[in-house]
């Protein structure tokens, strides 16, 4: 599946079982994405870790 | 069986734990928690047992008792969450049940806390009482460093960063133990190894296999058991001397690297306790 950074604009491809709520980094800039839908692929800007993510 | 499944950003671990899920055949929703918004008056819900792997542990703890007190079966508990969110909780766990764990002091103010650090004798470790990855756990080898870390915890404007976790650092042998326990079972543990003393694999630990001595595996099943059980993971030190030391329980584990280390199938494991607990039958 073809996608496109939203900070750099680089287009790239994801796996085929990508999931929504996965997280992609930019092989350009480096950037976290997380991919928001698969219909179309779509990513947007990962949250920041918060204090309390973890295990 | 219908089964929820907490989450928000998916993880390997959730992936994997899908991917099982779909292999079964078996029938969940996903839950993504940024998208909830519960009625408290509700108490009836279309599934019959909710996994929980929430990465934030605030949300968690609140899904978890929503669901529990409409009396869905959870995978862990909400007393669990409570617990192993707090390192403060997990120590005194580990104390009462007479597991062995670091020496620990406790203090509320940064005056205070350097009278603590400095009755334990450097280095000592402080620690946020909530968070992971070892996230702000700072070794602190002289006063110095313990006044400057203190000043900076004190101004940081979270009231927690002002509960002093201050814990007996453990000259330990640049490894430490990750064991896994699920519900009466140890099921396997890693070695942590890394050049650094922190050796969380989140952080760049290598995972190696740890044979699982009847030791290890009776003082992990201890220690899951005091803090009430379920899927969890518990962190140990080793100490020069040979003795075995309970650092950290952790109740959303994450095991993308120990599925090889340990052999073991860990999230057709979890699956397994799941539907065991959905079943009636733990």
């Amino acid at each position: 599946m073809r996608v496109t950074c939203t900070e750099c604009g680089a287009e790239f491809d994801i796996p085929d079982d990508t999931m929504v709520g996965e997280i992609i980094v930019c092989p350009e800039c480096g950037v976290e994405l997380e991919v928001v839908s698969l219909e179309p692929p779509t990513l947007a800007l990962a949250p920041e870790v918060e204090e309390d993510w973890g295990e | 069986m219908r089964i929820a499944v907490l989450c928000s950003r998916i993880r390997a671990e959730e992936k994997l734990l899908f991917v099982e899920l779909e292999r079964r055949g078996l029938e969940y929703v996903r839950i993504d928690d940024r998208e909830q918004v519960f009625d408290l008056h509700a108490h009836n819900y279309p599934f019959d047992v909710v996994l929980e792997r929430a990465i934030q542990h605030s949300r968690a703890v609140y899904m978890l008792k929503i669901f529990e007190d409409a009396g869905l079966p959870t995978v862990n508990s909400h007393r669990v969450a409570v617990t192993c969110g707090d390192k403060f909780l997990v120590t005194q766990a580990m104390i009462h049940a007479g597991i062995p764990t670091p020496r620990c002091l406790l203090a509320f103010t940064p005056e205070s806390a350097l009278a603590g650090i400095e009755h334990l004798g450097y280095p000592v470790v402080l620690k946020p009482v909530v968070g992971s990855w070892g996230r702000m756990v700072s070794k602190i080898n002289d006063r110095d460093a313990a006044e400057a870390v203190l000043e900076h915890r004190s101004v940081l404007g979270n009231y927690q960063h002002t509960i002093f976790y201050i814990q007996e650092y453990i000259d330990k042998p640049g490894r430490d133990i990750r064991s896994f326990v699920i519900g009466e079972e140890c099921i396997g543990a890693i070695y942590r190894s890394s050049e650094h003393w922190i050796t969380n694999t989140a952080r760049g630990g290598y995972a190696s296999n740890c044979p699982l001595t009847p030791e290890l595996a009776d003082l992990s099943l201890r220690a899951a058991q005091a803090i009430g059980g379920g899927v969890v993971a518990i962190d140990l030190l080793e100490t020069k001397d040979g003795r075995l030391l309970v650092n950290e329980v952790n109740y959303t584990m994450e095991f993308r690297n120990s599925i090889e280390a340990t052999g073991v199938d860990i999230p057709a494991r979890i699956i397994d306790y799941v539907l065991a607990v959905g079943r009636g039958r733990v």
